[in-house]
């Protein structure tokens, strides 16, 4: 599966669209997470425990859409963009959307 | 007394976030200076199309990604500085170091890939605030992401 947020797949040639695919999670923090994250928040810097969570749910959302884009049949998914939103305290989702080709 | 021990408590996280905060930040720039440099040969290009002349081997979504919080010293300047508004420059380079980190780790992604150049990068931040409202800390994701292009 190609995966590129241009317009096309460079080196390979669109033969059919397919439509726009998309892929979501929600994840929270644990609580162990949390706590480290808070003791964090005095000294600031990385938060590396939810760059990791956030990475995770990322990859999940990917995923999804990844089975989307086969499932229509396609080979590639193109113009492929995130969005992350707050959607409750604790809680972010994660989205990837995009276009499924089928490219030779 | 509970009120001297309060004040205490605050002053002592205040001095924490300072002097670790500080030291954390110019830390944290010495690095990605580093970084950059040694990075400098992957080229970035916010373009969405790749110049046609040129034959691709393999062409890979990459991204990199940070989250970064402020520190206590941080958040009560920026309180302060509200007050009178104009420029908040403790979290100027906040945001500076999260995004320049973001990309620093898309260049070492591409760069694991074997590509020369990123293609349409964007940049997108969200605030984290919502999780860590209820103290008021401040944090951010930064994430960058592109096409990495492998030449032929």
């Amino acid at each position: 599966m190609d995966l590129t947020n241009l317009e096309t797949v460079p080196g390979k040639t669109i033969v059919r669209h397919l439509g726009l695919v998309q892929g979501s999670t929600v994840r929270s923090k644990h609580v162990g997470r949390d706590f480290m994250a808070g003791l964090k928040n005095f000294v600031g810097g990385e938060l590396k425990g939810y760059t990791d969570l956030l990475n995770e749910s990322r990859t999940e959302a990917i995923d999804r859409m990844v089975a989307q884009a086969r499932a229509a049949g396609g080979n590639a998914v193109v113009n492929v963009r995130f969005s992350t939103s707050n959607i409750a305290a604790g809680a972010a989702e994660v989205m990837a959307y995009g276009t499924a080709v089928e490219v030779r | 007394m509970e009120l001297l021990f309060q004040f205490g408590l605050f002053a002592v996280l205040l001095l924490i976030g300072w002097s670790i905060g500080g030291v954390t930040e110019r830390r944290h720039f010495r690095s990605l200076v580093e970084r950059e440099a040694a990075l400098r040969d992957i080229l970035v290009f916010n373009e969405r199309r790749p110049p046609a002349d040129r034959d691709f081997r393999r062409a890979e979504l990459v991204m990199g990604s940070v989250v970064i919080g402020e520190d206590y010293f941080k958040r009560f300047a920026a309180t302060l500085r509200s007050l009178f508004g104009g420029t908040l420059r403790m979290y100027e380079s906040l945001m500076d170091r999260g995004r320049r980190e973001a990309l620093v780790r898309l260049k070492e992604a591409a760069r694991r890939q074997g590509a020369t150049m990123v293609f349409n990068v964007r940049f997108e931040t969200s605030s984290l605030s919502a999780d860590t409202g209820q103290r008021g800390i401040f944090s951010a994701e930064f994430i960058a992401y592109g096409t990495a292009l492998t030449p032929r």
